[in-house]
């Protein structure tokens, strides 16, 4: 679980182009929406590939994204939960 | 009645320098576009982190209105300046990128954030929501720097008062081949310029 | 005095007619072009599009022309040609020829080759186009996202009013393509039954193509409708997303209203945007709730159409002109029960109604915003 979270904040500074962000800045806890990370509804749509992608989940219903991307934390468990990948 | 107008200031970004009303304000080494921009955004200390998610045609439009609105917006009224940009390969540098994304069907993952900037004016969007400018908005396409019609348009806005500066002139890029030229355009008198058109400050 | 501006031709080329009469005939009828299409080289999954038959187009264009020319290009052409022969304008230096597009010739990309990355771009295809009727002026293309349709209407009447032009031709035009279609379903906004403008159970957006031309002059005697209002201001808000209180909408209807020195209360009927996303619909009928709008008569003809993108804001003013002259307001199909949360006054079913003033406008990708207000032309007998 640790391993994917780190996993994770390293997709999500790479991915969504978080410079000036760094793995540390990132709190497992921490909402990646809003005042978090400050991400937007394009960067939730790219969670959304990410999810695809690499872990082989597609969202049947994109306003699930909204509880599963809160943080890295409910990321991480909806996906070890899920991964077909 | 029709009223002259005058460029008040422009910015010119190629082969790794920025050049603003004549005067080299940056210039580094040769290196490719995206290490170019970074380090203009630094040298700026320019703080507005989503300039790392634009493409590279926002990030060349950005770069230039920066440099010649922020000196002329204030955040405390309203600014009715115009944006009238205009390049001949659209977002074509873009296009190709997504395009690749959907040709392998067995790695078919369509980037949603590449997809948005496979539209030229989104760069007026970008540069918009930076300056707050509710403003006259418009993206043309020619072969070439027509220099006519984007005065002529500049005047048109100018003159039936759809706006009170224009920002106008030509964001070119593709495959990390790059010309930005931008002047800002006003019925406020200027001498500066006088003998000059937008031409020959292209060219210079 | 600034000079008055009119729209003296109309064409439109859709899934539902090549020419205007035909469409309109559809469109009472209440016949959409949306269908449901399995078409793995557009799409992986099935889906609900407006697309026209190649043969149709094919069979159209060798009764004009032997010449290679790529499918857009052709549709384009079709378009233009019986407005232009019609016009009997001569095509010298007072005639202008806009061409308004998203993506264009985007398809070209899919086999890389340097003729075809060459025709991907955007003046090439306008250039293709001018040639073809031989224009003596420069191609004018505007690419705005979805507004550029109707943003070419808006620049076509400032340059006529200074005098740049006397005579404007427009066409406007997009595909639907894999490259759009695997876009918008990227952004999770298609929808997986034909589209429903302002209904509650909207679930996003069908794509649709089509080409629409109008001309665009300063001439009146053969008018159909005049121009006497325009504007088109940024959201400052966001890139994909439209502002929650229809900031640009409101201004650019407030401008348009302002320059055509009428009230709200006097339109007559609004030919708006309506994608049937959830976030476009509701922004639409805030803006229009703020401008005292909601009682005004309102349609998207995307249920008949789709989303057709570039052309979308030129064909259905083309429609509207009709509506107008007909004394016919047209039901905006899909819709069934209002989904948004503000009142707005979307139409049912065809009724026959007098319009003197309407307003168009559209939204886009980028934050813009299009609105154009029209005036129904009263011609002396003689």
């Amino acid at each position: 679980m640790e391993a994917l979270k780190q996993e994770l904040k390293n997709k999500i500074i790479t991915t969504l182009n978080l410079e000036d962000i760094t793995i540390e800045d990132i709190a497992d806890n921490d909402p990646l929406f809003g005042d978090g990370l400050g991400l937007d509804s394009i960067d939730a749509l790219e969670l959304i590939v990410i999810l695809d992608k690499d872990y082989g989940i597609k969202l049947v219903d994109p306003k699930e994204g909204k509880t599963i991307f809160q943080s890295i934390e409910s990321m991480a468990a909806y996906i070890s939960a899920n991964r077909t990948k | 009645m029709t009223q002259k107008t005058y460029i008040q200031s422009y910015i010119t970004i190629q082969n790794n320098e920025i050049v603003l009303n004549g005067d080299s304000i940056f210039k580094i080494e040769p290196t490719d576009f995206a290490d170019f921009s970074k380090q203009a955004y630094r040298h700026f200390e320019i703080q507005y982190p989503k300039f790392f998610k634009m493409d590279a045609l926002s990030k060349l439009a950005f770069l230039g209105s920066e440099l010649l609105l922020s000196p002329l917006v204030s955040a405390d009224q309203e600014n009715n300046i115009a944006l009238v940009l205009a390049n001949k390969s659209s977002s074509l540098d873009t296009d190709v990128k997504y395009q690749e994304s959907i040709s392998d069907k067995d790695n078919y993952f369509p980037s949603p954030a590449v997809f948005v900037y496979t539209l030229p004016n989104i760069c007026l969007g970008e540069i918009s929501i930076r300056h707050q400018l509710k403003s006259e908005n418009t993206f043309f396409i020619f072969d070439a720097f027509n220099t006519e019609f984007l005065s002529n348009y500049s005047n048109i806005l100018l003159n039936t008062n759809k706006a009170d500066v224009v920002l106008c002139g030509w964001v070119e890029f593709f495959n990390d081949s790059y010309k930005a030229f931008l002047c800002t355009i006003s019925k406020e008198e200027n001498t500066k310029y006088k003998n000059e058109n937008i031409n020959t400050l292209y060219n210079k | 005095m600034i000079r008055e501006v009119y729209i003296t031709e109309t064409n439109c080329i859709t899934p539902l007619g090549f020419d205007v009469p035909s469409n309109i005939s559809a469109i009472v009828h209440g016949d959409s072009g949306i269908q449901r299409h399995e078409d793995a080289s557009l799409m992986p999954v099935p889906f609900y599009a407006s697309i026209i038959s190649n043969e149709k187009i094919n069979a159209a264009f060798e009764k004009i022309s032997s010449t290679k020319y790529s499918r857009l290009e052709k549709l384009m052409i079709l378009a233009l040609e019986p407005i232009i022969k019609n016009s009997k304008v001569a095509l010298n230096s007072k005639t202008a020829f806009i061409l308004s597009t998203t993506k264009g010739n985007v398809t070209a990309l899919k086999v890389d080759s340097e003729e075809n990355f060459n025709n991907a771009h955007l003046d090439v295809l306008a250039q293709n186009v001018a040639d073809f009727f031989q224009f003596k002026t420069q191609p004018i293309v505007v690419s705005n996202a979805c507004v550029s349709g109707i943003l070419a209407v808006s620049v076509a009447k400032r340059m006529i009013q200074s005098e740049l032009y006397d005579n404007i031709f427009i066409v406007a035009g997009d595909e639907v393509s894999e490259f759009v279609l695997s876009g918008f379903n990227a952004f999770q906004a298609m929808s997986d039954s034909p589209c429903k403008p302002y209904s509650k159970n909207r679930t996003g957006v069908s794509l649709g193509e089509a080409t629409a031309a109008v001309l665009v002059s300063a001439e009146g005697e053969k008018a159909k409708i005049k121009v006497i209002g325009d504007s088109s201001i940024n959201d400052a808000n966001h890139i994909s997303g439209p502002s929650r209180t229809g900031e640009g909408l409101f201004r650019s209807i407030q401008n348009a209203l302002q320059e055509a020195q009428i009230n709200a209360s006097q339109i007559d009927y609004i030919s708006a945007h309506g994608t049937a996303t959830p976030f476009n619909d509701e922004m639409e009928a805030i803006a229009l709730n703020r401008l005292d709008l909601q009682k005004a008569p309102i349609n998207s003809l995307k249920g008949f159409y789709g989303h057709t993108l570039g052309a979308s804001g030129l064909l259905e003013t083309v429609i509207a002109i009709e509506s107008v002259n007909q004394n016919m307001l047209f039901e905006s199909k899909g819709f069934d029960e209002i989904g948004v949360s503000e009142t707005i006054n979307v139409i049912h079913k065809n009724e026959e109604a007098k319009i003197k003033y309407f307003l168009k406008t559209a939204s886009g990708f980028g934050g813009c915003n299009t609105a154009v207000v029209f005036e129904k032309v009263k011609h002396e007998l003689h």
